[in-house]
C-alpha cells in the first residue's frame, strides 16, 4: 500500500498576473492578445535602459479585501502576489475557508527567484547604514527570508504538511509543480500548493539590465517589446507576479467531488552541469533535451503525442536552441512539432513566478480548449523558418490533450511538466 | 491630555489588534497581548509608532515595561 503510487490531478489555480488577475481575467487577456506590458517612470528615473515590465494592476485596490491591515504589516509586494493568488487557488479547489486546526493533509512549495529586494533596498539597507537598526521593527526577518511567502501563505491558509520554498532562478515556478508532483505520487500528502511569487522591485531588475539582456529601443512602444521567437528580439522584459496550482491525489480529488482541470503526467528537473556548451546563463543542450525525454518517460508516451509546447521562450538569442531542443527531444521532423507558444510574449518574463504563471497559463489552455497567440514574432527569426506553420500567432480553438511546459534558469537548471486533459 | 494620549495610543495600536471589540472597550487596564491579541514581536513596531507620533525616545527597558494601554499612556505622558 505504501508503494503504491498515486494519480495528481490539478484541482485549483489562482493568478496574479501583469495582464490580469484571477483566472477567468487571465484567460480572456490569453485569448484576446492582451499585453501587461508597460512603460514604468521609476525605471527610466534609475536609468534603465530598459524601461518597460510586467507589473499587475489594481492590486493595491483589492488587497484590503484579501488580507488583515496586521498581516499586510508584514508583506512586501511578491508575499501580496503569492498571498492573493494562493488565497483565490484554495477557494477556487473548493476546499474549506481555513480555522482553528491546521489542515494537516496539504502543503506548499512556494518558490521566487530573488524575493523581498524591495524590502531590503528601501528599508534594511538605508536604515542599518544609517546606524537605525532599532527602527528596523519586527518584520524585516519575515520579509527577507527566502521563504517569506511560504511561510506566509501557509499561515493565511493554515497548512500542516510540509511548507517550503524552492529556488532555482527561472525555473523555480516550474520546479515547484516537480516538487509538489513528488510529494502527492508517493502518498506523503494529499495536496500541495505550488507555484511561483516574485516582486517587482527596480533592484531585482537592475542587475539584468546591467548584464544587457533586457529588451532596449521599445520603451515608447511597451506591448511590442517582449518578442520570443522574432528576429528583431533583443533581450527579455521583466515581469512579475504570481502562479499557484493546486496539486491534488486523484482519489482524494474524486472523494471531495470537485473540478478537475487537468492531470500531471510526466515530470523532470535536472542541470546540465555547465558542460557541452552550457553555462551559468546558457543551457547545455543535452541537459535539456535528457529532462523533456525523462518527463516524456515518467509519462509513457511518445513525442507525436504531445500536442502543444507552451516554451520557456524568453525573447534572447536562445529561444532557437531552445525550439531546436524540443525537436530533438520530441524526435520529431520540424513539419511534425506540436504546436508552440510563449506566454512572455504577453506578460514579460517573471522570474522566479514564471513557471507558476505559464503552468497556470497551459492548463487553462488544455481546459478550456484554446491555444494563445504569441505576440510580436511575425518577423519570426531565421532559424525558426522550418517551424513557421508550427508557431501560433493568433489564438485558435484547440482540442490537444497533452501540453509540455518547460523552464529553464540560470545554472544550467531545467524543469519539465507534462500536463494532460483529465480522463478518468 | 490623559484622555487625548490614551485615544491616540488606541488609533496607533489598531492596526496591530487582532481583537478589535476589545479595543473598542478598552481601558487603562486593558493589555496590549492577552486582551487586544497583539502579535508580542509587533511590540517593538508599536513603541516605534509612538516614537514617530509623540516625537520621543523610548528605551529597550522602559518599552518591557509597556503591557498595557496605561503602561503607555504613562511613559508617554512623562516624555512629552
Amino acid at each position: 500500500m505504501s508503494h503504491q503510487q498515486h494519480r495528481v490531478v490539478i484541482t485549483g489555480m489562482g493568478v496574479v498576473a501583469p495582464n490580469g488577475h484571477g483566472l477567468d481575467n487571465y484567460e480572456q487577456a490569453l485569448r484576446n492578445g492582451v499585453s501587461g506590458i508597460q512603460h514604468h517612470e521609476h525605471l527610466a528615473e534609475a536609468n534603465f535602459a530598459c524601461q518597460v515590465g510586467g507589473i499587475p494592476q489594481g492590486i493595491d485596490a483589492i488587497k484590503t479585501d484579501y488580507l488583515s491591515e496586521e498581516s499586510l504589516l508584514a508583506m512586501n509586494e511578491a508575499m501580496i502576489f503569492g498571498a492573493i493568488a494562493a488565497i483565490d487557488c484554495w477557494r477556487d479547489a473548493d476546499l474549506p475557508e481555513p480555522g482553528d486546526e491546521p489542515d494537516w493533509d496539504t502543503g506548499a512549495i512556494i518558490g521566487t527567484g530573488i524575493s523581498g529586494l524591495d524590502t531590503i533596498g528601501n528599508k534594511l539597507i538605508p536604515l542599518v547604514d544609517k546606524g537605525r537598526v532599532k527602527r528596523l521593527g519586527s518584520t524585516m526577518v519575515e520579509q527577507v527570508m527566502a521563504s517569506s511567502s511560504s511561510a506566509n501563505i501557509g499561515g493565511l491558509l493554515g497548512l500542516g504538511g510540509q511548507v517550503t520554498t524552492n529556488s532555482s532562478a527561472c525555473t523555480t515556478g516550474t520546479e515547484a509543480v516537480v516538487e509538489g508532483f513528488h510529494k502527492i505520487q508517493s502518498g506523503q500528502l494529499k495536496r500541495m500548493l505550488v507555484g511561483g511569487t516574485e516582486g517587482a522591485s527596480k533592484y531585482s531588475w537592475a542587475g539584468f539590465d546591467a548584464m544587457r539582456v533586457l529588451a532596449r529601443g521599445y520603451n515608447d512602444k511597451p506591448t511590442e517589446a517582449s518578442r520570443p521567437m522574432s528576429a528583431s528580439a533583443v533581450g527579455f522584459v521583466p515581469g512579475s507576479g504570481a502562479g499557484m496550482l493546486m496539486l491534488e491525489s486523484l482519489d482524494s480529488a474524486l472523494a471531495r467531488g470537485g473540478d478537475i482541470y487537468a492531470e500531471v503526467i510526466g515530470v523532470a528537473v535536472n542541470c546540465g552541469g555547465q558542460r557541452n556548451g552550457g553555462s551559468i546563463t546558457f543551457p547545455n543542450p543535452i541537459g535539456v533535451q535528457r529532462c523533456i525525454q525523462s518527463a516524456l518517460n515518467m509519462a509513457g508516451i511518445q513525442g507525436h503525442e504531445v500536442d502543444l509546447i507552451n516554451g520557456h521562450l524568453t525573447a534572447t538569442m536562445a529561444d532557437p536552441y531552445e525550439i531546436k531542443n524540443w525537436q530533438q527531444a520530441l524526435g520529431l521532423e520540424p513539419q511534425q512539432m506540436p504546436k508552440v507558444n510563449a506566454t512572455k510574449s504577453l506578460i514579460g518574463h517573471a522570474l522566479g513566478a514564471a513557471g507558476g504563471l505559464e503552468c497556470v497559463a497551459s492548463v487553462l489552455q488544455l481546459s478550456r480548449g484554446f491555444v494563445h497567440g504569441s505576440l510580436n514574432c511575425e518577423d519570426l527569426h531565421p532559424d525558426l523558418e522550418p517551424y513557421a506553420d508550427r508557431i501560433v500567432h493568433t489564438t485558435e480553438d484547440s482540442d490537444a490533450r497533452i501540453l509540455a511546459k518547460a523552464s529553464f534558469g540560470f545554472g544550467d537548471v531545467n524543469a519539465c511538466t507534462l500536463f494532460k486533459t483529465f480522463n478518468p | 491630555m490623559s484622555n487625548d494620549v490614551f485615544e491616540q495610543v488606541k488609533e496607533i495600536v489598531s492596526p496591530y489588534c487582532k481583537n478589535k471589540a476589545a479595543l473598542e472597550n478598552a481601558t487603562a487596564e486593558t493589555s496590549f497581548l492577552e486582551d487586544l491579541q497583539i502579535n508580542s514581536a509587533r511590540l517593538v513596531d508599536i513603541v516605534i509608532d509612538f516614537e514617530d507620533e509623540f516625537d520621543i525616545e523610548v528605551s529597550d527597558e522602559e518599552a518591557d515595561k509597556i503591557r498595557t494601554m496605561g503602561d503607555a499612556v504613562t511613559v508617554i505622558k512623562a516624555k512629552t
